[in-house]
C-alpha cells in the first residue's frame, strides 16, 4: 500500500514535471539508462549537473558583473551551460539559456542581466523539485 | 572478439575490428567497440559514458582533449571511434580531430549543443565522420559503429585496388584536395601527376599483395618521420612510394602512406589556408612543425596554376614554393629558409600574402633551409642565391643602417634609411627598403632612381610577403630571397645599380658579390615572383607610393646626396657597363640582371616621384619583366608573360620589358629613359 502510495506519488510528480515543461525527453533517457547496474544514475547524474552547474553559474556572475562586460566569454559559458542541462532534459533551464544567448550575441547588457536572472530562477525551482522527486523516487525503490 | 578473417590475413590489432568490409562481421560486432569519449562537461561525460556502456561498448573518458591525445598516443590500436565535443577549454574540438585524423587515423564523431550550419560544415571540412547534437541520445550512438566499418572499408578498397586505380582515384583526389599542391610545385603539374602515377602503380601493384593491413596507428613519431620525409621529398614529389622508402617503416605500406598523406594535406590546407588556398604548398613544405603548425599560406595555388599552365618552370615554381614555403614556415615559425620560401610565395600572391604576411618571417637568415620541403625543382643552388639575393636587398634595406658605412655618400641617408626602414618595417614592408633606396637616390629620378626605386619596390614586394618580419627584424639582413630577387638583379650589375645614387645601394654593392649567383637563381625564380611585385604594388602600393613620395622629397631635397647619388650613379653605371649591360647578353645571371635592372631603371623614372609610385611599380613590373625576360632567356623560352598570366597585361609587360631591353642595351650608361613610360604596364 505504502508502496503504491509512494510509486503513484512518483508517477504523478513525474508527471507534472513533464507536463509543466521542467523536464522533457532527455530526462527520460537518463531514466532508461538507469538500471540494475546502476540503480541511482538519474540521482547521481542530477547531482553531478547540480555541482557543476553552480560553479558556470558563478563564472557567468562573474562576467555579468565586470566591465566592460565580456560577451564572447559570457557567451562561451552560457553554451556550455546549455549544453549540461540539456543533457539532463532541463527544459525550462535550457529554453532560459537560449533566451540569454540572443540577448548576449546582442550584446544587450541589460537583456543579459535579466534573462540571466530568469536562468537563476529555473535552475533552482528544477532543482527543489527534482530533489523532491528523487527523494519519492528512493523512498519509493526503498519500500519494496 | 573472433576475428574474422576474411580474406586472409587481418592483422587488426583490436580484437573488436578485426574484419574486412564486406566479408563476415563477428556476431558480436558492434559490441565491444572501444570508444573513446571527450568532453569537459562531467555531466554529459557520465551520461555518455553510460549510453555507450548500454551500446555495449568499450569507453574510455576524458574530460581533457590532451588526456585524450595521450591515452591515443599511448595506445595506437586501443580504440576504434573517439568521440569529441566541440567546445573545450583546453583545445578547440576541431583541432584534437585534425591530430588525431592525422596521427592516428581514427574516425572522430564531433558533438556540441550548438547546431548551427556553420560549426557543422566546420565539422565536416575537418574531417568529422558525424556531428551529433547535444543532447546526444542513445539512439544516436548505437550507430557510431558505422563508421568504424565504413572507414575500415574504405581502407580495405584502398588495399585491394590495383595500385592504377587506386593511384588515379588517388591522384585527382590528392590534386584535388591539395589543390595541386603537390603537382603545383613541379611546374607542370600535369608532368609531375604522370610521374607519380607511374611510380605509384608499380607500388602499388606490390602493395595490394598484402591483404589487409594491420590498421596503422600513425604515432606522433610516425607522423614525424612522415613529415620529414614529405619535406625532405619536396611537396611535388612527396609521392607515397618514396615517402614509404624515406621513412622506412617496417610493416609501413603504401597505401598507409598515402592515405595519411591525403589526410595531411587537408589538414595543412586547413591549417594554413586561410582564405588562400596555398596551404598545400605550404602545409606540405612546412611539414616540419609536427602540429603542423603554421603554415602560412603560400599560394600555393598561386604557384599551382602557374605550374600547372606550364609557364612558370619548374625553378620558378620551386623557388615560388621555397618563397611560400618560407612564409608558411615563418608562419609557424620555422627557419628562416622557409622564410625564404615564403618571400617567393609572396609574391605570388601578394595579396594573399600581405593579409597575413605580416607574420612571415622573412628575416632570415638566410640559409635556412629552403631546400627544406622544396620541390626538387628547385635547384639549392638557386634557392641559396635566391636567399642571398634576398638577402642582399635585405640587406640593403635593412641593413642600411649597419652599412650605412658602406655608402660614405649616403650614410646620412642610409642612416635615415635605416631608422625608417626600422620604423617602417613593421608597417610596409617594402616601404623600408624603398625608402631607402629612395633616400639613396634622391636625384636619381633618372633611371637612376627607378632602379632604387624598384629595389626598394622590389624589395617591397618581397618584403611584403614575408619581408615585414624582416624589416622588422633588426637583424633582418636576411631578407627573403625574393626580395633579393628584384634587388639583387640591380644591386648585381654593378651590382652598384642600387646603388645609384642611393646608400641602399651601397649595401648591394657591397654584396654584389653574393647577389651575383644569387641573382641568377634569382632571374630564375623571378618568373615567379615577378607577378608578385605588380601584386604587391597593387596592394601596397598605397603604402609605397606614401613611401615613394617621402622619399622623393627627401631625395630631392638633399641635393648633396643627389650628388652623391649622382656619383653612385656612375659608379653603377659604369659597373654595369661592366657588366656587360650594355652588351644587352643575357649571358649569366648577371646579364639579366643587369638588364632587369637596367630595365629598372629605364622604367623608373625617379624624377616623376609623384608619379613614383608607377615608377615603382614599373620598375617593378620590369623589374618583374626583366626577370622574366632573363629567366626565360636563360631558362627556358617561356614568355614572362606566360608565367604571370594573372597578374600582368602579359603583352604589356612583355613589351615594356622588351623596350626597356633595348634601350637598355642601347645605352649601357643611359639610366635616364625619361621618354620611358611605364604607363602601358599594367600595374
Amino acid at each position: 500500500m505504502d508502496r503504491n502510495r509512494l510509486h503513484n506519488q512518483v508517477a504523478s510528480m513525474r508527471r507534472s514535471l513533464f507536463d509543466q515543461g521542467y523536464l522533457d525527453d532527455q530526462f527520460i533517457q537518463l531514466e532508461e539508462l538507469q538500471d540494475d547496474t546502476n540503480p541511482n544514475f538519474v540521482q547521481e547524474v542530477v547531482t553531478l549537473f547540480y555541482n557543476d552547474s553552480t560553479r558556470l553559474i558563478q563564472n557567468i556572475e562573474q562576467a555579468l558583473n565586470s566591465r566592460p562586460i565580456d560577451f564572447c566569454k559570457l557567451d562561451d559559458y552560457m553554451h556550455q551551460f546549455k549544453g549540461s542541462s540539456s543533457s539532463i532534459g532541463a527544459k525550462k533551464v535550457t529554453n532560459e539559456c537560449t533566451a540569454f544567448r540572443e540577448y548576449c550575441n546582442a550584446e544587450n547588457a541589460e537583456g543579459c542581466i535579466r534573462s540571466f536572472q530568469q536562468v537563476k530562477q529555473e535552475h533552482a525551482i528544477l532543482k527543489r523539485k527534482l530533489e523532491v522527486y528523487l527523494q519519492t523516487v528512493r523512498q519509493a525503490s526503498q519500500t519494496a | 572478439m573472433n576475428v574474422s578473417s576474411v580474406k586472409g590475413s587481418m592483422s587488426i590489432s583490436s580484437s573488436t575490428s578485426t574484419w574486412k568490409a564486406g566479408d563476415t562481421i563477428s556476431d558480436q560486432f558492434p559490441a565491444g567497440l572501444r570508444v573513446l569519449v571527450v568532453d569537459d562537461d562531467p555531466t554529459c561525460l557520465m551520461i555518455l559514458e553510460k549510453m555507450l556502456i548500454a551500446c555495449l561498448y568499450k569507453v574510455t573518458k576524458c574530460n581533457r582533449a590532451e588526456t585524450a591525445l595521450s591515452k591515443l598516443r599511448e595506445n595506437k590500436n586501443g580504440y576504434d571511434i573517439v568521440l569529441s565535443d566541440v567546445h573545450m577549454p583546453d583545445m578547440d574540438g576541431f583541432k584534437l580531430l585534425e591530430h588525431i585524423g592525422l596521427e592516428m587515423d581514427l574516425p572522430v564523431i564531433m558533438m556540441s549543443a550548438d547546431d548551427g550550419k556553420k560549426v557543422v560544415m566546420k565539422g565536416v571540412t575537418h574531417g568529422a565522420c558525424d556531428y551529433l547534437i547535444k543532447p546526444v541520445r542513445i539512439e544516436a550512438l548505437k550507430n557510431i559503429w558505422q563508421h568504424v566499418v565504413r572507414k575500415r572499408k574504405n581502407e580495405w578498397k584502398e588495399f585491394e585496388q590495383s595500385g592504377s586505380v587506386e593511384e588515379g582515384d588517388r591522384q585527382p583526389k590528392q590534386s584535388d584536395d591539395a589543390d595541386y599542391s603537390s603537382s603545383a610545385n613541379e611546374g607542370n603539374w600535369k608532368g609531375s601527376k604522370k610521374r607519380k602515377d607511374e611510380e605509384e602503380e608499380t607500388d602499388e601493384r606490390d602493395d595490394t599483395s598484402t591483404l589487409k593491413k594491420p590498421r596503422v596507428v600513425w604515432s606522433v613519431e610516425l607522423h614525424q618521420q612522415f613529415v620529414a620525409a614529405v619535406n625532405q621529398l619536396g611537396i611535388d614529389k612527396a609521392v607515397p612510394k618514396k615517402i614509404l622508402e624515406l621513412m622506412n617503416v617496417p610493416g609501413l605500406t603504401r597505401e598507409n602512406v598515402a592515405s595519411h598523406l591525403q589526410k595531411y594535406r587537408l589538414y595543412l590546407r586547413r591549417l594554413s589556408g586561410v582564405s588562400q588556398h596555398q596551404s598545400n604548398l605550404s602545409t606540405i613544405i612546412s611539414a616540419q612543425d609536427p602540429t603542423f603548425g603554421s603554415l602560412s599560406s603560400l599560394s600555393g595555388l598561386d604557384l599551382q596554376t602557374l605550374a600547372a599552365t606550364g609557364q612558370l618552370p619548374a625553378q620558378s615554381l620551386a623557388r615560388l614554393q621555397a618563397a611560400g614555403l618560407g612564409r608558411a614556415t615563418a608562419k609557424s615559425g620555422i627557419p628562416i629558409t622557409l622564410v625564404d620560401q615564403r618571400n617567393i610565395f609572396s609574391f605570388e600572391n601578394p595579396k594573399l600574402r600581405f593579409g597575413e604576411g605580416q607574420q612571415q618571417h622573412m628575416t632570415n637568415k638566410q640559409q635556412v633551409n629552403l631546400l627544406h620541403g622544396i620541390p626538387t625543382t628547385m635547384e639549392p643552388k638557386q634557392l641559396v642565391s635566391l636567399r642571398h639575393a634576398a638577402q642582399s636587398i635585405g640587406n640593403m634595406n635593412m641593413q642600411v643602417p649597419p652599412h650605412g658605412a658602406q655608402s660614405s655618400q649616403n650614410n646620412p641617408l642610409l642612416m635615415q634609411m635605416g631608422q625608417q626602414q626600422q620604423q617602417q618595417q613593421q608597417q610596409s614592408r617594402g616601404q623600408i627598403l624603398v625608402d631607402s633606396t629612395i633616400n639613396h637616390a634622391p636625384r636619381l629620378s633618372s633611371s637612376m632612381g627607378q632602379p632604387i626605386l624598384s629595389n626598394g619596390i622590389a624589395t617591397n614586394v618581397s618584403s611584403r610577403n614575408g619581408i615585414p618580419e624582416n624589416i622588422r627584424a633588426p637583424g633582418y639582413s636576411q631578407t627573403p630571397s625574393m626580395l633579393n630577387f628584384p634587388m639583387n638583379h640591380a644591386s648585381e650589375l654593378p651590382g652598384n645599380s642600387f646603388a645609384l645614387g642611393s646608400t641602399p645601394g651601397v649595401s648591394i654593392l657591397t654584396s654584389k658579390g653574393a647577389f651575383q649567383e644569387d641573382v641568377n637563381s634569382e632571374i630564375k625564380g623571378s618568373g615567379g615572383l615577378m607577378p608578385s611585385y605588380d601584386v604587391f604594388n597593387d596592394l601596397d602600393q598605397h603604402k609605397l607610393q606614401s613611401w615613394e613620395l617621402q622619399n622623393v622629397g627627401m631625395a630631392f631635397d638633399t641635393s648633396q646626396h643627389s650628388n652623391s647619388l649622382q656619383g653612385n650613379l656612375d659608379l653603377t653605371q659604369s659597373a654595369l657597363g661592366q657588366q656587360g649591360f650594355s652588351s644587352g647578353q643575357m649571358n649569366g645571371h648577371n646579364r639579366s640582371a643587369a638588364v632587369a635592372s637596367k630595365a629598372m631603371f629605364s622604367t623608373g623614372d625617379v624624377k616623376e616621384l609623384g608619379s613614383a609610385q608607377n615608377v615603382n611599380q614599373h620598375l617593378n613590373n620590369l623589374l618583374v619583366d626583366n626577370t622574366i625576360r632573363v629567366k626565360s632567356e636563360r631558362v627556358c623560352d617561356t614568355s614572362p608573360a606566360n608565367i604571370f598570366p594573372d597578374h600582368f597585361g602579359q603583352d604589356d609587360l612583355m613589351s615594356a620589358l622588351l623596350k626597356q631591353q633595348e634601350s637598355v642595351a642601347s645605352s649601357e650608361n643611359e639610366f635616364d629613359f625619361d621618354g620611358y613610360s611605364m604607363n602601358n604596364i599594367p600595374v
